[in-house]
């Protein structure tokens, strides 16, 4: 009966979602003025939402309805599930409430695609077989290709939506590997199911359980935007900011983290996938940390960051540090959806993101400025705030593991300094009164030089919300949650570990908001991944494409040939026949009787043979049909 | 009770022929019988136990031509039953689509319900004869209906390459039933009978008859090479007709694979399995990559159709690869083999019905022709957009729900299998780039004026998208239905 929650859980937000947009789809035409009851129940759906997470945190129930053998639709709730489920569909409530202050129209397809995304998100978080995964997975994907491209008058937006879209479905075909292979694997083993389960993975038998391993990781490395798939992120700014909000800090992206943390099992049992898996966080951290220093706009800053300390979160599932991980997974997705909604309040206001034009804003409109730098000091890992605490979790993890991890991923972690002092120092340096005007305004939008005072509150709550993992200095919070997720002996960083890195992040925070360093060759451009991945796969397929048309309009006009040849060479014979036959014909009378006996021959009875005959009369026919076409 | 339900259309059809009705009298019967016969169809599912492995349920057998082994045997099992359905259900769309037709609207009334009982009786046949008679006159019929209510100047040349084409497959098929007739002693073209015989190694048929039935269907479904007729009947079809095309008659040439190749042949079927597979491969990648070069949507749909066909013919070609422990994975291949047969009706059958509503309201189906649809059509755009998804695969459609199966039983059996994955990419970049083509950005020169789906194409094609929505969620009850039949011809096909 339990399982009665699960389903309230999913439900609530898909069936609000799913009548959200269909009113959108009926009131498109209609030219009625601003849709006044759709936000309010959109925030009364995310808000019972919040509340069944935390029901279902509680009660942990479970859910199964039929599909395969060894391979049913399943939901279930564990720790790891507990911890996060409540926590992200909190940001999506208050991502929801500044939306609604902001009123981001159409709201009733804004509002329901959005609770879509968030049904998508809790079937994701308590999957525990690999078809509910990608029910979930895949539906998060559909949903952002059409939030992303939310304003589909503009072609950049929507080709933004198509990458996102089709670049994660790439990576996506990792878990459809994983689930053949799960699947060979258990025959190979002489399973009676499928072995679709979750936590049966880690018991796959060799190589099985390898190909497993790689599937999920690539899948969850590309909704994570982790190298080399990064790029996407890079576009997806173009969509709405309470878009990113939810997608690009606390749901789609880090369900990438979150599919590795739930996966740890696995990698624990394929010790090379998992350090693989180690470095290509690692390596994100920096090389998209490097990107973020990089950028001039606030928003393609803040996405180049997510996928730099998403990294953290993929390079603890490597290392084994499930705490550590989902630490840092709910820590940052509060953080950056406060940043994300403040980027997105001031380019409402300001009509522009670049760094140079906004320069001062958070003078300007103080409260939410705070709030932001607030929250770009817990994202630059300063202490003692929410990020530098879980950060250092997973770092002494990696420690543990490899020298050479820790020091990239402290590397990493000096370069989030670095980037939140950029943003940082955009924000403050400029005027304490607004000028009327300024180059650049209005570039990308035209803005209403307004703020909204009623965004505060919600922002505020993120804030605290970002402030949480501190607790986890306390040790019984840290022993609290270690038990929770079931990690016995977690590695917990030492006084002088903490220190170092706290010092070098101060240090380097310093540093860049005297002078800003001078960009690296390429980092602006995201490493050029995008036109990588566009000339390696994107323009290959398009040119076998086009070869594959131009074969098949070969292969028609061949097939057509035959049919003229066929019918050419019956006519010529059918000319033979008059010409040369026919006067033969004569001579031939002497031998009718002959044919006459003959003719009885194929009257054998037999009706194999009468048919084979039928046949042959049948191709004579459709032959004749040709030759007779006009 | 089968025949009733094979039968009521023609019933139909001649009552319509050989009375002078109006059109909304037509269209009212045409919908009336199509409906009517939908829910006998659905009583018979309602009513239906599982029979014994190779055992029909509601069988009738009556001796037609005794002296040559031909009755008239009906009967279903858990293959025929969901095409049955899919059938109706599709053909009551039609009907509703229909709801506005105004052109020769009773010829066309009595033409789809003749067509429809050839449909009903090629998926109840039981008999190779029985069957072939359906399958000929089907393609006669499709072929009357694309001749005369196509649009385009080509029209009359594509139904003739369709028809040539498709009948001369069929022919090789009848060939291979003679074949098969003969190599079965007594002679007889009872489909039960050869498969129980099959099963104790005295049908004396082998790979050359497998090839002759292979070619026929492989015209019929249609496979790469064999396909070039596929995609001008389509453009040039009447959208009611695009939908039956692909939403029904393409499955015969698959329906044919699961009914007499396999369990009739199990010991050809084996030794051919790696060409049917390469042949899956084939068409599933190739489809992909030619539809993704189409700018014209009709003929796009149409390559994905062979696509989609694909992964139903690398399933079971991926079924014939015996080992004994991938029994269950295989068993789950040809479940979902059968699950794309309903699903690409349900789904293409709507995206055809809707792709004709672009030449219905402004004459052409390039895409470049149109943009920023989804202003002047919101509805359209809508139910566009989920067909689309549902066809490239997303999960909670039903081509998800089959496509899965496909995808973990074949590469179970075989990791080969796994190299059509990319197939389901390419089908999500070219729907999605179609549609921002199509419904965003910018208007075209033929977006303006453009008038919304309303009354009967909504209800038509939103309901079957809304039944491959129910598949996709729920898809237990359907799956049900089908594994005992995926598991008497894996069982048929030994190892």
């Amino acid at each position: 009966m339990s399982g009665a929650w699960l389903v309230a859980l999913v439900l609530v937000p898909a069936v609000t979602g799913g009548g959200l947009a269909i009113r959108g789809v009926a009131r498109a035409r209609s030219g009625a003025g601003p849709d006044r009851p759709a936000a309010p129940v959109a925030l009364v759906a995310a808000a019972l939402s919040v509340l069944l997470a935390a029901v279902v945190a509680a009660e942990r129930p479970t859910l199964e309805w039929s599909f395969l053998p060894g391979g049913a639709f399943a939901l279930g709730a564990d720790g790891l599930s507990a911890l996060l489920l409540p926590g992200v569909t909190a940001v999506a409530l208050l991502v929801l409430v500044v939306a609604a202050v902001e009123r981001t129209a159409p709201a009733a397809r804004f509002h329901g695609l959005m609770l879509l995304f968030v049904a998508a998100v809790a079937i994701t978080l308590t999957a525990v077989t690999l078809p509910a995964l990608l029910l979930g997975w895949e539906l998060m994907g559909a949903a952002s290709w059409a939030l992303i491209g939310f304003r589909w008058r503009d072609p950049d937006r929507t080709t933004a939506g198509l990458v996102a879209f089709v670049t994660t479905r790439t990576a996506d075909l990792g878990l459809y590997l994983a689930a053949g292979a799960a699947a060979a694997g258990a025959a190979s083993a002489g399973g009676a199911g499928l072995g679709l389960g979750l936590a049966d993975l880690p018991q796959l038998p060799s190589p099985w359980r390898e190909v497993a391993a790689v599937g999920l990781v690539v899948a969850a490395a590309g909704k994570a935007a982790q190298l080399p798939f990064s790029f996407w992120l890079s576009r997806a700014m173009l969509g709405p900011s309470p878009v990113s909000a939810l997608l690009h800090s606390a749901a789609m992206v880090a369900m990438g983290g979150y599919l590795l943390l739930r996966a740890e099992p696995l990698l624990a049992a394929t010790p090379a996938v998992a350090l693989a898996t180690a470095w290509v966080g690692a390596l994100t951290a920096v090389g998209l940390g490097v990107v973020a220093m990089a950028q001039r706009d606030l928003k393609q800053l803040l996405a180049a960051s997510t996928a730099a300390q998403l990294g953290f979160v993929v390079m603890a599932a490597g290392v084994g540090d499930v705490p550590g991980g989902a630490e840092h997974l709910l820590g940052h997705a509060a953080t950056k959806a406060l940043l994300f909604l403040v980027a997105g309040l001031w380019l409402a206001a300001l009509g522009t993101k670049q760094l140079d034009a906004i320069a001062g804003v958070a003078r300007w409109w103080r409260p939410v400025g705070v709030l932001f730098t607030f929250a770009a000091l817990t994202l630059a890992g300063l202490p003692p705030l929410g990020l530098w605490v879980t950060k250092d979790h997973v770092l002494a993890a990696a420690g543990e593991r490899s020298g050479w991890l820790y020091v990239v991923g402290l590397a990493g972690a000096v370069l989030s300094a670095g980037y939140a002092a950029v943003a940082l120092r955009a924000a403050w340096h400029g005027p304490d009164r607004r000028p009327d005007h300024r180059p650049g305004w209005d570039s990308e939008e035209d803005g209403d030089r307004h703020v909204p005072a009623q965004a505060t509150v919600p922002l505020a709550v993120l804030a605290v919300g970002a402030l949480v993992p501190v607790a986890l200095l306390v040790p019984a919070v840290s022993g609290a949650v270690d038990r929770l997720l079931g990690a016995n002996g977690a590695v917990t960083p030492g006084a002088a570990e903490m220190a170092a890195s706290a010092g070098l992040a101060l240090a380097v925070f310093g540093l860049v908001l005297r002078r800003l360093p001078r960009a690296v060759p390429g980092a602006a451009r995201w490493w050029y991944l995008e036109r990588v991945a566009t000339a390696t796969v994107v323009a290959p397929v398009e040119w076998l494409a086009t070869r594959a048309d131009r074969l098949d309009r070969a292969l028609d006009r061949a097939v057509v040939g035959v049919a003229r040849t066929t019918a050419a060479v019956s006519a010529a014979a059918s000319r033979l026949d008059v010409s040369v036959v026919d006067g033969a014909v004569r001579g031939v009378v002497g031998s009718v009787r002959a044919a006459g006996r003959a003719a009885l021959r194929p009257q054998s009875g037999l009706v194999h043979q009468y048919l084979g005959a039928a046949a042959v009369v049948l191709a004579v026919g459709a032959v004749l049909l040709v030759v007779v076409r006009p | 009770m089968v025949s009733v339900v094979v039968f009521l259309p023609l019933l139909g059809a001649a009552v319509l022929a050989f009375t002078r009705a109006g059109p909304r009298l037509a269209r009212g019967v045409w919908l009336a019988v199509t409906g009517l016969d939908l829910v006998l169809v659905l009583a018979m599912t309602a009513g239906y136990s599982t029979p014994p492995p190779g055992g029909l349920a509601y069988a009738e057998q009556v001796a037609w031509i005794p002296g040559a082994g031909v009755s008239y045997h009906v009967g279903v099992d858990g293959l025929s039953l969901p095409m049955l359905l899919v059938t109706d259900v599709l053909f009551v769309a039609c009907a509703v689509w229909a709801l506005r037709a105004d052109d020769r609207v009773r010829r066309l009334a009595a033409l789809f319900l003749a067509l429809q009982t050839t449909c009903l009786g090629l998926f109840a046949a039981q008999d190779l004869i029985l069957f072939f008679l359906f399958f000929d006159l089907s393609i006669v019929a499709m072929y009357a209906v694309i001749a005369g209510w196509g649009h385009g100047e080509q029209a009359k040349r594509s139904a003739l390459q369709f028809f040539l084409y498709t009948f001369l497959g069929s022919l090789a098929l009848l060939v291979g039933f003679i074949g098969l007739y003969l190599g079965s002693t007594p002679h007889t073209f009872d489909i039960p009978t050869l498969v129980a015989r099959a099963q104790g190694g005295t049908v004396l048929a082998g790979g050359v008859v497998l090839g002759l039935i292979l070619l026929g269907l492989a015209i019929k479904t249609p496979t790469v090479p064999f396909h070039t007729w596929l995609p001008p009947a389509h453009t040039d079809a009447p959208a009611i007709g695009s939908a039956i095309l692909a939403g029904v008659l393409l499955k015969m040439g698959t329906y044919g694979f699961l009914r007499v190749g396999m369990p009739l042949l199990p010991d050809a079927w084996r030794s051919w399995a790696w060409v049917i597979v390469v042949v899956g491969l084939v068409s599933v990648l190739f489809g992909a990559l030619v539809a993704l070069a189409q700018t014209n949507v009709k003929r796009m749909i149409a390559y994905t159709s062979v696509n989609h066909m694909g992964y139903v013919v690398l399933a079971v070609g991926a079924a014939g690869l015996v080992a004994s422990d991938t029994a269950t994975a295989r068993e789950v291949a040809v479940t979902g083999a059968v699950t794309q047969m309903v699903s690409h009706g349900l789904i293409t059958g709507a995206l055809f019905l809707l792709a004709g509503v672009l030449d219905s309201r402004s004459g052409t189906y390039e895409m470049d022709s149109f943009g920023g649809l989804a202003a002047a059509a919101p509805r359209y755009t809508a139910l566009f957009a989920v067909g689309a998804l549902g066809s490239l695969g997303l999960p909670a459609l039903s081509g998800f729900i089959a496509e899965f199966q496909i995808f973990t039983g074949a590469i179970a059996a075989t990791w080969v299998a796994a190299l059509a994955l990319p197939g389901i990419l390419l089908t999500a970049a070219l729907f999605l780039r179609a549609f921002h083509r199509v419904f965003t950005g910018p208007d075209g020169p033929a977006t303006g004026g453009f008038t919304d789906v309303r009354g009967p194409e909504l209800v038509a094609a939103g309901g079957l998208l809304a039944l491959s929505i129910a598949l996709g969620i729920v898809p237990g009850p359907l799956l049900d239905l089908i594994r005992p039949f995926a598991a008497s011809v894996v069982a048929a096909l030994g190892g």
